[in-house]
This record gives C-alpha cells, sequence and structure tokens, in this order.
C-alpha cells in the first residue's frame, strides 16, 4: 500500500468500516510509515479535540429565551391558521 | 490505533411518539423536541453561520418552520435528520446574505485533490490540552475551523461534531455518500493540517523540544 492509497482510506479507516484484508493492510503499513502513522494519529486527535471541545455551547439563559420565542411564535402561527411556511 | 468512538447516537426511542403527538396540536410535545435538539441545531448553525446572532436566529427559524410544516413531515426518515437539513439551508441562507458576493452552497470548493496533502507532518508532544487552557484552545477551535469552505465545514460538523451516521448527513445535506465521504476525508486532513502548523508554532515558540520531525514548509499561520 502507498501513503496515497493509504490517504484515501483513512476516513474508512477512522470510522471503523474497512473490511477486514483492507485493514490488515492498512495497518501493516502504519507499523513501518512513520509519516502515515502521524498523520493517521493527529487526524484522529483533531476529530477527538473538536468533539470534546464543547465549542458553540448554548448558554442556559439563551437556551430559555430562544425556547419561549419559538413556543411563541409557534402559537401565534397556529392561531393564523395553516400556512404555507 | 484503533476507529474513533461515537460519541452520541440520537436517543430516538420516543422520538416518533412525540412527534406524532405534536403534529396532533400537543405543543408540549413539540417543545420536548425543542428542548431535545436546540443545543444541537444551535451549534451545527454557529459552525456554518460562524456568527452568533445568525445562528440564534437559525435556531428560532429552523425550529418555526419545523412546526409549521410538521403536517408534511415524512416519518420514514429521522425528526432530527429532517431538522437538521432545515437548520443547515436557514444557515446556508444567512451566510449567503452576509457574503453576497460570494455564491455560498454545498456544491462550492471543490478543487483538485491536492489542497487536502499533508503537509505538516509532525506528532501533537505536548497534546494541545497541556499547552493551552481550555478558553484559548476554543478560540484556536474556532479560528481554524473558519478556514474551511462553508461545504467542509458542514460535513464536518454534522460527521464528526454531531455523530450523524454518513448516510444521515447525505440525507440532511442531499448529497450523495461518496460526495459526503470525499468531503469529510478533506476537512479532516485540512483541519489537521491547520492545527497541526499552530500548534508547532507554538512550541517553538515556547521551546519545547517535542517529537520534531517538521517538514520545513509548515510556517505556523492559519
Amino acid at each position: 500500500m502507498k501513503c496515497s492509497e493509504f490517504l484515501q482510506e483513512l476516513t474508512n479507516y477512522l470510522d471503523g468500516v474497512l473490511d477486514e484484508p483492507t485493514k490488515v493492510e492498512l495497518e501493516n503499513h502504519l507499523s513501518w510509515c512513520h509519516n502515515c502513522y502521524v498523520v493517521c494519529d493527529t487526524t484522529k486527535k483533531t476529530i477527538e479535540i473538536y468533539r470534546d471541545s464543547q465549542l458553540y455551547e448554548l448558554p442556559e439563559d439563551l437556551r430559555n429565551r430562544l425556547r419561549n420565542a419559538i413556543m411563541t411564535k409557534c402559537l401565534q402561527q397556529r392561531r393564523r391558521g395553516p400556512q404555507n411556511a | 490505533m484503533g476507529a474513533i468512538q461515537n460519541k452520541l447516537s440520537v436517543p430516538v426511542s420516543d422520538e416518533m411518539a412525540l412527534v406524532q403527538a405534536a403534529k396532533k396540536g400537543d405543543d408540549s410535545a413539540f417543545e420536548e423536541l425543542v428542548r431535545r435538539y436546540d443545543r444541537n441545531v444551535f451549534r451545527i448553525a454557529q459552525h456554518i453561520t460562524q456568527n452568533r446572532e445568525d445562528a440564534e436566529d437559525v435556531v428560532q427559524e429552523a425550529f418555526l418552520k419545523a412546526y409549521g410544516n410538521l403536517a408534511q413531515f415524512q416519518e420514514q426518515s429521522k425528526f432530527y435528520t429532517w431538522l437538521v437539513r432545515i437548520a443547515v439551508n436557514e444557515a446556508l441562507m444567512k451566510l449567503r446574505r452576509r457574503r453576497p458576493e460570494r455564491t455560498v452552497s454545498l456544491d462550492e470548493d471543490i478543487k483538485t485533490e491536492d489542497d487536502s496533502l499533508p503537509r505538516e507532518i509532525a506528532d501533537w508532544s505536548p497534546n494541545p490540552e497541556q499547552l493551552y487552557n481550555q478558553s484559548e484552545l476554543r478560540e484556536i477551535l474556532s479560528k481554524t475551523i473558519q478556514g474551511l469552505p462553508p461545504g467542509f465545514r458542514t460535513v464536518f460538523v454534522l460527521r464528526d461534531v454531531e455523530g450523524l451516521s454518513t448516510e444521515e448527513t447525505a440525507a440532511a445535506l442531499e448529497l450523495s455518500v461518496p460526495a459526503v465521504k470525499s468531503r469529510l476525508l478533506r476537512a479532516r486532513l485540512q483541519l489537521r493540517d491547520r492545527l497541526s502548523r499552530y500548534f508547532q508554532k507554538r512550541e517553538r515558540e515556547s521551546g519545547h523540544d517535542g517529537n520534531g520531525k517538521n517538514n520545513p514548509s509548515g510556517d505556523g499561520d492559519l
């Protein structure tokens, strides 16, 4: 397996959806190719760091305000009767 | 090195019951759906628009549209996927309004494959969590993802932050599965490359020696 082939399969590998023979081939490549190992490892860390970052969390007070506004507008919309939104 | 673990699988057990009750006019059921998904919709909207006010508007407009069109919702798909599709469209519209000079669509930004080839090959050592405090790190992550084309960051946020499957992401964005996979790969690699350059720059500045097998082309600029 070449590095470019490894890259093409990286997403499938990280998502755990590769068939067994391809996975074995890929892990064999990782065992000796330092660059691909680092790319794979840091890509995995990139995903994890975003997933765990709590970026753009909705603060509870804003959340309550938004929900109240949504429900008020929903009721108004219903009172106006069915329409094509 | 194994596969990454999905953080969330959206609870669907009673989702359909809530949707059916809401369709019959039970507003508390709809409110429960809002509670269940408002944080997700807000995160997705802010990732796409990169603007907090716009994200707030998108949350309201997406739920209002869902409410108004609930009768049309076909229950073959998950409510959440349907809601995400509405929210993504609203968010893209906001983005278009803010950047009228550019056409923003999920189909743009299709360049050659070269844009995603790794350039910065270096371990993250020490870990970014050791280099930065939480708010610094969030700022870096936010700046970094802003640099991605909207079509890429949308796929990344749905798949990797929100934990939608490839098929759900494809359905929500009305893209093919291969298109989602291709964008996800490129989004992940571009983010990795940008973060690596950032972390390496900080490491060099702070005099850490890391595991420095650096590619000299990485100049550390985002």
